[in-house]
């Protein structure tokens, strides 16, 4: 479908939303449920971009973050795979394709990322030079323009993808056998695993593993909804905490070591 | 007798509200300092007036800065609490500021990242995510709503608690308290995690038929025995009810025949296997591309 004006204007400014959180991670309209509801929501195609939001999301699960290491883009994955949902016209039975696209510009996003954080490192020398000066005004400025530029770096490859148009995205998704889309949504349904395992392996200690085991078989259990599987966690871990102090052989070593990974290790020996 | 000079709870707002934006000039030279600047201006301007003393703060606060983005509130307390005593005459110097910086900021982003990422994101993630894909608008509103009542009351409450305990607090961390959180939120998360593996991995061998065999008479439901119309929908539901068969051939696939050893089994095996690639090395990238070749290849060979 072609979009108007104000359509477009608010899907470039979604985009330049999700850009910023990208960096900021506080507000996360870069999360997939969010970026993806709001492209639905701006272009009236809310019903298949919520879907979408939704299947990004388990898949971005343990996406994050962490210390200087940069994770896929979930901000570009779901800002250009729910344009081009929309630009497709496909509706509902464009969301497996969609997902497929999001992977490799979650890679493309990654790329980006890095030029625009190395670009932030000649901003800070700036911020240098305005701290020699003593001005407030001047650090403000370049930090506006640094968190602009990360808005920029989704709100311009969106803005591309929207000067491409329906029908070259159309073209491209009509394209695709339908043994390509069966695979790759089969495909879709083990990614998820990839964001798991890289939480797993941060949290993973002696300690832990048993209440892996025990949320694997309380989820077997068809009938407990997440609702009730987090109340089940958190009595766990409470009851957990207590007894352990009150057993006086607590040992200062705390959860946070990574020391004794019975599976880790298990797994490393492969 | 010089006037005290004290930050209101305006100027705290005020610099809580900025604390929003600590990562947005994020860098590889010195990554969060430029946010972290940013984010104690207001407080800076009130403590102090002349240019040598506010370029002299603002160079101390540009030095190398990085922890988890909402525990740096704490942080940012602290620093608040000191900074006005430096105003006011305290003997502080460059050092002990920056010394309580990075003395806080390694040992909280080893709290922040297990309960935020690992934990929270992952349980409220889901949570929204399922509503979402059954299309429902209130995943993404509650996903919204949720997050960010917690990140921002929290990290008000913890600006507020670094302020008022001052530089006390890094007593305080080094006591069991954040211990427990890390080791509470480590248990949370692993418990939820096997349950989202289960529950949210889908590997499915269902093409894969095992057995087929021809059951007897009376196991199934006689279609051609039916009364017509509304009557023989009626008995074919009570048929089924009482446990006959829709079908004269029982099919047994391959996946069946997993979920009856260990539902999820597969999803299991899938996450392990990944957690190995990763402990080698190979990018989350490589395997996510993968996996999506691997999906095609069994579909195109009938498998999956």
């Amino acid at each position: 479908m072609n979009l108007n004006m104000i359509q477009i204007i608010l899907v470039v400014f979604v985009a330049f939303l999700a850009g910023m959180e990208g960096i900021l991670d506080e507000f996360h309209f870069h999360q997939p449920v969010i970026a993806c509801t709001l492209i639905g929501l701006v272009t009236g195609q809310l019903l298949p971009c919520v879907i979408l939001g939704g299947s990004l999301q388990m898949i971005a699960l343990g996406w994050s973050n962490i210390g200087a290491a940069v994770a896929p883009d979930a901000a570009l994955a779901s800002i250009a795979s729910a344009i081009i949902l929309v630009l497709g016209g496909q509706g509902r039975a464009g969301v497996s394709s969609a997902i497929a696209i999001a992977i490799p510009l979650a890679v493309a996003g990654l790329l980006l990322t890095i030029i625009t954080r190395t670009l932030a490192t000649g901003i800070v020398h700036f911020m240098d030079g305005a701290a020699k000066e003593g001005s407030f005004r001047k650090i403000e400025f370049w930090q506006i323009v640094a968190i602009c530029l990360q808005g920029l770096r989704i709100a311009i490859p969106a803005a591309l993808i929207l000067a491409l148009g329906a029908g070259p995205v159309k073209s491209l998704l009509s394209s695709m056998p339908s043994w390509l889309t069966g695979g790759l949504s089969i495909g879709g349904g083990m990614v998820v695993a990839v964001g798991y395992a890289m939480v797993i392996n941060m949290m993973a200690s002696r300690e832990v593993w048993p209440f892996f085991v025990l949320g694997f078989v309380f989820a077997a259990v068809s009938e407990i909804t997440l609702i009730g599987l987090g109340a089940i966690g958190v009595s766990i871990a409470l009851i957990y905490l207590t007894l352990s102090k009150r057993g006086g052989n607590s040992n200062g070593d705390g959860g946070s070591s990574n020391t004794g990974d019975p599976v880790g290790d298990l797994i490393d020996k492969y | 007798m010089v006037d005290q000079i004290k930050l209101s709870k305006k100027d705290r707002i005020s610099v809580w509200w900025r604390s929003t934006f600590l990562q947005g000039s994020w860098n590889y030279e010195r990554m969060q300092n430029g946010g972290w600047a940013f984010t104690l201006i207001p407080a800076l301007k009130k403590l102090y007036k002349t240019k040598e003393e506010r370029s002299e703060a603002l160079t101390r606060h540009l030095e190398f800065f990085n922890t988890h983005p909402y525990v740096a509130s704490p942080i940012i307390g602290v620093t608040l609490a000191l900074e006005e005593e430096k105003a006011n005459g305290a003997p502080i110097d460059d050092v002990t500021i920056q010394g309580v910086k990075v003395g806080m900021m390694g040992p909280l982003a080893g709290v922040g990242d297990p309960v935020f990422w690992y934990t929270v994101k992952p349980i409220v993630g889901a949570l929204a995510a399922s509503l979402a894909i059954s299309g429902s608008i209130i995943g993404p509103i509650l996903y919204f709503v949720v997050w960010n009542a917690i990140r921002m009351s929290f990290m008000w409450y913890t600006q507020e608690l670094g302020y008022k305990a001052g530089s006390k607090i890094t007593e305080d961390l080094s006591g069991g308290i954040l211990q427990d959180i890390t080791k509470g939120a480590s248990i949370l998360g692993m418990f939820i995690l096997a349950a989202l593996i289960e529950r949210w991995v889908s590997v499915d061998f269902s093409p894969v038929k095992v057995s087929s065999i021809k059951q007897s008479a009376g196991a199934y439901i006689d279609w051609s025995k039916l009364p017509s119309g509304a009557a023989g929908i009626k008995e074919a539901l009570i048929q089924q009810g009482s446990g006959l068969s829709l079908t004269e051939y029982k099919v047994t696939t391959l996946q069946d025949n997993l979920n009856q050893l260990i539902p999820g089994l597969a999803a299991l095996l899938i996450t392990f296997l990944c957690m190995w690639l990763l402990k080698k090395n190979v990018s989350p990238i490589v395997i996510i591309l993968g996996l999506f070749v691997f999906g095609v290849v069994m579909h195109v060979l009938g498998v999956m």
